[in-house]
């Protein structure tokens, strides 16, 4: 009796939920939506890297501008073209513009720090990208260079460290010196050198970011030692000029050639012609999408500039020739066009 | 007499002898630096600092300095490139190129000759003009422009060899014997070296002061165009990044460093080729010595300081020496 009962009442329910649901499917809304898209609407989002000239920044604004255009936000950049002074005049005017949002790249560890720290305590956002500064602020967004140092080194000592039939010879062609892109992976690479005192390293150089020194350097080092088991290279701008000098030794099959970089088309191109034997991608696109996150997730708290800080670390992964299928990489003409 | 023993000991000697010297020490401490190879690639890494020092020597005799030529070889060859990669046949793309560097080099010889606005800002200004016209309307994407693999016979000039020596040391080598030619043969090259040394005097003699003077600017962009196809196919890009490196200075660096006056009038190939060499030797050794890169800088302004110090004990500036505008 008590199971008949129980049935008639279930299927009472379940008929009168059957005709009920087509005007619930009318009624149902998302209810954070409208919040969310409001706390976005209207807002400014100013762009500061240190040059709209390269593939990394053309990526990174041109994700934050394409997602910024589709939430009603205004976006607008500004381009230093590398000069540092440029960009702390050009970080000192947004500060009286009072954007809501500040996207920037610092070109070393101090010359923005003080800037940025205003911004914040003005309740600008600030999201800094691929290098951390000396002040934390709402994000910073970035491979963790340094732990990606030290992976390139291990991949090293993976071909040439101890038990391996090699010279254990290894040169390292750094940027700048002051670069923290050059500087933190230094850093790694030579943490893991220090645990593995078999590798030698015969050179370890700064091409200032210019292929052709690159080259020249590397030339001359393959020169003095043709037994060289690898090379390291800091960035694959540069590494075209590291990996000319050792194709044209004819060495490419012999060194193992590892650089790293923002995985635009170029990368794979390296990689596939065997430039390159291997690269870490820190993919810029991803990274383009890590700053817009953390740019929803600062404005839609309505916290503040500077309430919450996060580093955000980018994934980043290893990639030979095998991993270049079509579409891999990304046209930096595509997002150049964005930003324009 | 020793006083004339000491008369000769002019900046190109002393420049030379501290080559020798630094080669000397070099072969005797380094493993493998007078190893032909090596050899090779010190020339190699010079190849291009000397072409573009070359193409300044010849403005610097007029008694004008160039400070485009970085801008000017960079966004040319880095248009050419551009060119070639969307579609464009290699030789249109070379023709373009060219005339572009050769018509933006026009225009600032115009400016100085007959504006008769100093070289200095003349160049400067053009150098900023051609970068950011470039940037703006010729080399839109990024600011690094790959070479794509199948050029052509182009890239021959940066990879290639002759006869066992890479081309970028033939290329330099042509161009020096071609300019030495032209300023020890023909008129226009005599007339440089008249002008540079008095302007006024030159133009009451009757030379074509002006267009002498526009035709050095033309000639140093032309010969920037070379210097940059040979930095290009080398590593198979162009950054145009390096414009806003101190890359100028290290041009103008290898042509006072080899003895060639700043006053005007002053001056050869073969100072150019010594202070061209010294750079060579100083950075491949350093390389090996694999001595820090800021150390390096040091050590390069060091010897600079010392050739020039020694150069103006030896050569004292007088009355007669010195002229007015001497920078």
């Amino acid at each position: 009796m008590r199971v008949m009962k129980a049935l008639s009442l279930a299927l009472t329910a379940s008929v009168a939920l059957t005709a009920a649901l087509p005007a619930l499917a009318q009624e149902m809304k998302d209810p954070f939506r409208d919040a969310a898209l409001e706390s976005l609407k209207g807002k400014k989002i100013a762009y500061l890297p240190i040059s709209i000239g390269f593939d990394l920044a053309q990526a990174w604004g041109g994700v934050v501008k394409q997602q910024s255009q589709v939430y009603g936000m205004e976006f607008s950049s500004q381009d230093p073209n590398w000069s540092t002074d440029a960009m702390a005049q050009g970080f000192t005017a947004l500060l009286a513009e009072k954007p809501d949002v500040i996207v920037t790249q610092n070109p070393d560890m101090q010359s923005l720090a003080r800037l940025m720290k205003q911004a914040n305590s003005q309740g600008i956002v600030v999201v800094q990208l691929n290098m951390a500064g000396a002040v934390q602020t709402d994000a910073v967004v970035a491979p963790d260079f340094i732990g990606m140092g030290e992976q390139i080194a291990q991949k090293v000592v993976e071909k040439c460290g101890k038990g391996t039939d090699t010279s254990h010879k290894v040169a390292l062609v750094q940027g700048v010196l002051t670069g923290g892109v050059s500087f933190y992976q230094v850093q790694g690479i030579e943490k893991v050198f220090k645990e593995n005192p078999e590798i030698q390293l015969v050179s370890s150089q700064a091409a200032d970011w210019d292929a052709s020194k690159a080259r020249a350097i590397t030339e001359t080092v393959l020169q003095q030692h043709p037994d060289v088991c690898a090379v390291i290279d800091v960035w694959d701008g540069q590494g075209v000029g590291t990996g000319a000098a050792i194709k044209q030794a004819g060495l490419s099959e012999k060194v193992f050639f590892i650089t790293s970089g923002g995985g635009a088309q170029s990368m794979c191109d390296m990689l596939k012609d065997g430039t390159f034997s291997a690269a870490y991608n820190y993919n810029a696109v991803g990274m383009g999408r890590d700053a817009w996150t953390a740019i929803m997730v600062a404005l839609q708290n309505k916290q503040g500039g500077g309430a919450i800080k996060t580093q955000m670390y980018s994934p980043y992964r290893y990639m030979t020739a095998a991993d270049v299928k079509d579409g891999t990489c990304w046209n930096a003409e595509d997002y150049a066009k964005i930003l324009r | 007499m020793p006083g004339s023993l000491v008369r000769q000991f002019n900046q190109e000697r002393i420049v030379l002898a501290l080559t020798v010297l630094l080669f000397l020490i070099f072969a005797m401490t380094l493993p493998n630096f007078t190893n032909a190879n090596n050899m090779l690639s010190l020339l190699r890494s010079v190849a291009v600092l000397g072409i573009l020092g070359i193409g300044m020597l010849i403005v610097v005799l007029g008694r004008g300095v160039d400070l485009s030529m970085v801008a000017m070889m960079t966004i040319s060859v880095a248009w050419s490139l551009q060119l070639v990669n969307t579609g464009a046949g290699l030789g249109t793309a070379l023709t373009y190129g060219l005339l572009f560097a050769l018509v933006m080099s026009l225009v600032c010889g115009l400016l100085i000759a007959y504006a008769e606005i100093p070289p200095l800002f003349a160049t400067l200004a053009m150098a900023t003009f051609v970068y950011g016209f470039g940037r703006a309307y010729l080399i839109t994407g990024t600011d690094v422009v790959y070479m794509s693999n199948d050029i052509g016979w182009i890239k021959f000039l940066g990879q290639g060899y002759f006869l066992g020596v890479p081309m970028p040391i033939l290329v330099a080598l042509m161009v020096a014997a071609v300019v030495w030619l032209f300023l020890k043969f023909t008129k226009p090259g005599r007339f440089i070296f008249a002008v540079g040394d008095n302007a006024a005097a030159s133009r009451i003699t009757g030379i074509p002061l002006r267009p002498t003077l526009v035709m050095q600017y033309v000639m140093s962009g032309g010969i920037a165009f070379i210097a940059g196809l040979i930095t290009a196919t080398s590593v198979a890009a162009m950054n145009t990044r390096i414009v806003n490196s101190n890359m100028i200075y290290d041009v103008i660096l290898v042509v006072v460093l080899g003895g060639v006056g700043l006053s005007g009038g002053r001056g050869n190939v073969r100072n150019v080729i010594v202070g061209t060499l010294l750079i060579g030797v100083l950075m491949n050794g350093m390389t090996i010595m694999d001595i820090q890169f800021t150390v390096q800088n040091v050590i390069k302004s060091l010897i600079l300081l010392l050739a020039i110090v020694a150069d103006s004990i030896l050569n004292p500036r007088d009355e007669q020496t010195g002229q007015q505008g001497d920078i």
